[in-house]
């Protein structure tokens, strides 16, 4: 559904991908792990064109990223995005961060966007707050709104680049749970995480990804517990055991 | 005292005309001014090097041209190359052309400031470029903006006066005509002083609504 082929991309002088060639099927939940500055959020960055690559194609379901194609809407739409800052829109209370895209993007009439968006909030365990603007909500309530504001575009996959990274440690539990829940439904994920524990336990197959490449990949266990490579060794000893 | 009072009443009538001219040029060119600076903000954070250069050259340009010769060159110059306007109408394109760089500004600091992550998420969900502005970034930099909109606004009430120079019978005109005719210039331009700081006196509360709402964010 997600193919990345031989893709480089540079900031500047500095190559931060360098050739990552990689695909992700349909219904697979992806974890790309790997030290920061490594390039895992730019993968996910150039899938829905937020960043350009040089080289190399990058297909979605068939269609090329080109963000600066117009076939890059239709694309976003497919695939939506989970951010580290959640990036909710401050002036829009919970409810209309999530009903904003089918409303105005999708041109859904709006009763059937609040209804649906309604239904999300409650899948995400907010339903009371869809009134709340987002400063009036935890970072991790902010979060889950965030990825029913994902849901709403019924996209075939979903992007999360480091969805747990800005949060206090006790409100990860809440938002890698709706995460479990939404691979255990099915959903198409490819997730940037340092969240060890649920690569461990939801990911179909972990990419470690250093200095550009991937260096080791494969099913979640065999990968997280019986690392091949070196580095890889390494990166996980020092995530698992950083004393 | 009693001497001021008296001239008051008699001048107040008189005053009052040119006081209605001023507000007309005043809300004339605050409009002209916002709608134009908008436009040269948009097209100055387009991406699209050829508004951004056009946009940014232009804005030197206008600040580069005292108002005052702005005024003339539409009023007086103009004509001469085929397209004559009232003065009242030189007066109002001059000023809404001159504060529309200041507006333009303005207008781009607010633009600039809203997080990145605001545009990338609406990005993400699909929004172009004018959807993510209208939607997006707009509603939030008005809250940037609108402080230093309210002292642009006092700056050109002040700035109305300068129409007199191409004959338009505003407050500041007004005056000078009734203090030549009648040699009372501390009575005139003491009320004309007064009058001018009255309509400011709204626009200081405003503003300062605004700085607080803004605070309050």
């Amino acid at each position: 559904m997600i193919e990345l082929t031989n893709v480089h991309k540079s900031f500047g002088k500095v190559e931060v991908l360098k050739g990552i060639t990689a695909s992700v099927e349909k219904g697979e939940v992806v974890c790309i792990v790997g030290p920061s500055g490594s390039g895992k959020s730019t993968i996910l960055r150039c899938i829905n064109g937020l960043e350009s690559y040089e080289s190399g194609d990058i297909f979605v379901e068939g269609a090329r990223v080109d963000r600066t194609a117009p076939s890059i809407v239709a694309i976003r739409t497919q695939v939506s995005m989970v951010f580290q800052r959640f990036n909710l829109f401050p002036h829009r209370t919970a409810l209309e961060n999530v009903i904003e895209g089918p409303l105005y993007v999708k041109k859904e009439p709006r009763a059937e966007a609040l209804e649906r968006g309604r239904a999300l909030l409650a899948q995400v365990g907010l339903a009371e707050k869809a009134d709340s603007y987002p400063p009036q909500l935890s970072g991790g309530q902010q979060q889950r709104v965030a990825i029913a504001r994902a849901l709403a575009m019924q996209p075939k996959a979903i992007l999360f680049d480091e969805p747990t990274s800005a949060l206090d440690p006790e409100l990860v539990g809440d938002v890698l749970s709706v995460m479990r829940k939404l691979a255990d439904d099915g959903m198409t994920m490819v997730v940037v995480t340092h969240e060890m524990g649920f690569a461990g336990d939801v990911a179909d197959r972990v990419l470690f990804i250093d200095g550009g490449v991937i260096v080791e990949q494969g099913p979640a266990k065999s990968v997280l517990n019986q690392p091949q490579h070196a580095r890889t060794q390494d990166f996980l000893r020092r995530v698992l055991h950083p004393l | 005292m009693q001497a001021f009072w008296r001239d008051a009443t008699e001048f107040l009538p008189i005053l009052m005309s040119g006081v209605a001219l001023t507000v007309i040029v005043t809300i004339g060119s605050l409009l002209l001014s916002t709608a134009l600076g908008l436009v040269w903000a948009l097209m100055r954070v387009s991406g699209i090097g050829i508004f951004t250069g056009f946009s940014a050259g232009l804005i030197n340009v206008i600040r580069g041209i005292p108002i005052i010769v702005l005024l003339f060159y539409l009023y007086f110059v103009m004509p001469e190359l085929g397209l004559t306007l009232t003065a009242l109408q030189a007066a109002i394109l001059g000023l809404g052309i001159a504060y529309s760089a200041y507006q333009a500004e303005n207008f781009r600091a607010g633009i600039e400031a809203i997080d990145k992550g605001q545009i990338e998420a609406a990005q993400a969900i699909g929004m172009g470029w004018w959807q993510t502005m209208r939607r997006v970034v707009l509603p939030q930099a008005i809250k940037i903006v609108l402080p230093p909109y309210g002292n642009i606004m006092i700056m050109m009430l002040k700035d109305s006066s300068q129409a007199s120079t191409i004959t338009v019978a505003e407050l500041a005109l007004q005056g000078k005509l009734i203090a030549s005719s009648t040699f009372k210039n501390t009575s005139v331009f003491t009320l004309v002083a007064l009058m001018y700081l009255t309509m400011s006196i709204p626009l200081i509360l405003l503003v300062r609504h605004f700085e607080k709402r803004a605070g309050h964010k």
